[in-house]
């Protein structure tokens, strides 16, 4: 037993170097990593060339002179951080940002489960209703965008208009500040196809012997879905509930175009609808502060760095890897 | 000592040589437009133009017949977008000549983007004074003219004489000089059913036209040299004030944009046809939609007039441009001058009015940055057509655009721009009073001069 622990002991760094260089003596290795170059030349070129590039831009004077090269970009230190102290529209944007986040993955990952709960149970016509529900998932952001102005209009729109058959008297979702953010999650919740997806097949990954060993136990639905279905897809709800927030935290192209974008026909440019990216791409590209759009990107990336941190933290807690020990 | 003063002689005007070939290759990237007369070749790439109307490609034939057989005039259609140019500024690969929005020039020309005209004006001998002055204005920056102005779209108030008499209220009563009896008349023409506005009374237009009811002052939102905003002013609130006002008359913003943004703008059931608003300020261009899909509407076109009662109205549109880097400034000064040109204007009206003509369909006129060109397209080629309601507008449109103004060039325009229509639509969804809420654009203008100046 202590010999099967020593074996699989952490090696040291170099030993572990060396294990690493010995591989490219087999040629698999080689092979496997030409197939994964493209995306490794991709990604440096891509991704993490950019992002230097922007670290180093937000620290600068970065601007039309200095991209069309009629002037030298100039060290600024932190000013462009400082800047992002004192920007009223900056704590506008990031407070809207996590208001939408906060609401929208919850409904968004409950929608879905919902969902497909419902279709891992339909014997006919599964595939059917799996394709429709997927469907809206490739509808492209644009049309979402222009969709909510025409679905949530105050006066006309289909949500008032049903709502309306209710005696329910809808709200001006579109203009009123208070109902922008809120329409935005409801539109959101249009595009959970991908989710479902995933749940679904974690859903159908679960041992029915489970259930039936619950079921033998007296367990009735409620509990078998919170200690058989919850626990056993919970790498699912997590993995799904990392990449919504971060989603939600670069929400940008259905909000751009319905209240940013040229000929939108919501309230022109609401305070409401300011979304952290939105802001960001203003910023560089209306008003050209390179420098200070970079220092808004890293302030966005650190925070769903930590974000992210702290869901991985808590996680641990929640989520339960099957043929993991203990 | 002969020879001393001969050898000095020489030196001098060895110097003088030397500064003249300096000075001429000082203008040398412009003063490829001086060969006026000699053929001329090459490409000229444009960026930002089309696709346009008969007015904007009967003008782009024009100007490519005049540059001649050896010029290739290659016009990727598409309007101009700042990302893309800026792509194109960071390639170095700048296209020759730029169409874009006169409010943008003076950020890019503060920003060393554009190459002032003057060289272009002086080897092409264009003559500045056919510009309309406002509309020059907007496109100069620290004395130096960076683009030629196209259209003008000057703003007049559009009467609906149908809502006016179903409200009983007198159409001398829907004018802006007195602001207490406007605001009595929106009350009279607005309709609300149920809490829903199925009818705006008088619609000011704002965040857009912001820049004019602070102009009904005689105040600007911005100092002439464009370096100290004016957000916040004494005047500015009071125009935020008074124009809020007649919008909470309809119940507020909700209510109002909701039901504005059910109207069919640009179609044969516009807002005019079904009686939708009673009056608003509007550009130009709108008689055009109205004389093709309405034609048979009961309008009247006023002045926008200031508390004197004196007419004003408010220049916005677009230019050329040569951006710095542009490898055939000449060709794209021979381009913008043909472009803007009063021969330009004349070819396409008269085209214009024959086909409306043919159709039976009103020509509402066009209205240019060029003064003599509308004075010639008046007085040589409008007739009337027997509408006396569009007839009428266009004399009214003729004589609007001798008061136009436009918001000062400044270096940090767009944000500018930005700070009032945030501040507007703050004040319009009841989040700041007015005050509040321009005195928060006035700090965001201010750090946006102090970061571009």
């Amino acid at each position: 037993m202590t010999s099967v622990a020593h074996s699989t002991t952490v090696p040291g760094p170099r030993k572990g170097a060396r294990r690493w260089f010995s591989r490219f003596t087999r040629a698999e290795t080689w092979v496997a990593y030409a197939f994964i170059l493209p995306w490794v030349f991709g990604f440096l070129a891509l991704t993490a060339g950019p992002m230097v590039a922007s670290l180093y831009f937000s620290l600068t004077n970065y601007g039309v002179e200095q991209i069309a090269g009629f002037a030298p970009t100039e060290y600024v230190g932190a000013q462009n951080y400082r800047q992002l102290l004192s920007d009223e529209k900056v704590r506008t944007s990031l407070y809207n940002t996590f208001f939408f986040t906060i609401l929208s993955v919850p409904a968004k990952m409950a929608l879905a489960l919902g969902l497909a709960m419902i279709l891992a149970r339909l014997v006919r016509m599964a595939g059917f209703f799996r394709t429709a529900f997927y469907l809206p998932d490739i509808t492209p952001p644009v049309a979402i965008g222009i969709m909510l102005l025409l679905l949530f209009n105050g006066s006309v729109g289909i949500v008032n208009t049903v709502l309306g058959w209710f005696g329910i008297p809808g709200p001006f979702w579109t203009t009123d500040p208070n109902w922008i953010k809120p329409s935005l999650v409801i539109m959101s919740v249009w595009t959970i196809g991908g989710t479902m997806v995933i749940y679904l097949a974690a859903l159908k990954a679960v041992p029915r012997h489970l259930y039936e060993a619950a079921a033998m136990d007296g367990a009735k639905p409620w509990r078998q879905f919170k200690d058989v279905t919850l626990p056993m897809i919970s790498p699912a709800l997590f993995f799904t509930f990392i990449v919504l927030t971060i989603a939600g935290l670069q929400t940008f192209t259905e909000v751009y175009t319905a209240y940013f974008g040229a000929g939108s026909a919501g309230a022109e440019a609401p305070d409401a609808a300011l979304m952290n990216v939105v802001y960001l791409f203003r910023q560089a590209f209306e008003f050209f502060n390179m420098g200070f759009a970079s220092a808004m990107a890293w302030l966005l990336f650190v925070i769903i760095m930590i974000v992210t941190a702290f869901q991985f933290v808590v996680s641990r807690r929640f989520v339960f890897y099957q043929g993991e020990k203990g | 000592m002969a020879g001393r003063w001969k050898g000095r002689a020489l030196l001098v005007a060895a110097a003088a040589l030397l500064g003249l070939t300096a000075a001429s290759a000082a203008g040398a990237q412009p003063a490829a437009t001086s060969s006026s007369s000699a053929a001329l070749a090459g490409t000229l790439n444009i960026y930002g133009f089309g696709p346009g109307d008969d007015v904007a490609n009967g003008r782009a034939e024009f100007a490519t017949r005049s540059l001649g057989s050896g010029v290739t005039v290659n016009n990727p259609r598409g309007g101009f977008n700042d990302q893309a140019f800026l792509a194109m500024l960071a390639s170095r690969n700048v296209p020759d000549v730029v169409y874009l929005s006169r409010a943008s020039v003076g950020t890019y020309a503060a920003k060393r983007a554009f190459v002032p005209l003057t060289s272009c004006i002086r080897s092409e001998r264009i003559d500045l004074k056919q510009y309309r002055a406002a509309a020059l204005r907007e496109v100069t920056y620290k004395g130096q003219v960076y683009a030629l102005p196209e259209f003008t779209n000057q703003i007049t108030l559009i009467v609906n004489n149908e809502v006016a008499r179903q409200a009983g209220v007198n159409p001398a009563d829907i004018q802006t000089t007195n602001w207490r009896k406007l605001r009595a008349a929106n009350k009279k023409m607005l309709r609300i059913e149920d809490g829903k506005v199925t009818r705006i009374g008088f619609d000011p237009k704002i965040p857009e036209f912001f820049p004019l009811w602070v102009k009904w002052f005689g105040a600007d939102i911005v100092s002439k040299d464009g370096l100290t905003p004016r957000l916040n002013s004494r005047e500015a609130v009071a125009a935020l004030e008074f124009t809020h006002s007649l919008i909470r008359d309809h119940g507020g913003w909700d209510r109002f944009k909701a039901f504005r943004d059910t109207w069919d703008f640009f179609g044969r059931q516009n807002q005019v046809a079904r009686n939708q608003v009673g009056a608003w300020p509007m550009e130009s261009w709108y008689y055009n939609v109205m004389a093709d899909n309405s034609p048979g509407v009961d309008i009247t076109a006023k002045f926008f007039t200031n508390r004197r009662g004196g007419p004003i109205t408010f220049f916005q549109g677009n230019g050329w441009a040569i951006p710095r880097g542009a490898k055939n400034p000449g060709l794209a000064c021979k381009w913008m001058k043909a472009m803007t040109s009063v021969d330009a204007w004349m070819t396409v009206a008269k085209n214009r009015f024959d086909l409306r003509k043919r159709q039976g369909r009103e020509f509402t006129g066009l209205y240019t940055a060029n003064a003599r060109a509308d004075v010639k397209i008046y007085q040589d080629i409008f007739q009337p057509m027997g509408r006396k309601q569009f007839d009428e507008a266009v004399v009214k449109l003729v004589q609007a655009s001798k008061y136009g103004f436009a918001v000062p060039v400044s270096p940090a325009g767009a944000e500018i721009k930005q700070a009032y229509i945030d501040a507007i639509n703050r004040v319009l969804a009841g989040q700041q009073t007015p005050r509040a809420s321009l005195n928060q654009a006035q700090r965001e203008a201010v750090a946006a001069i102090r970061r571009n100046r």
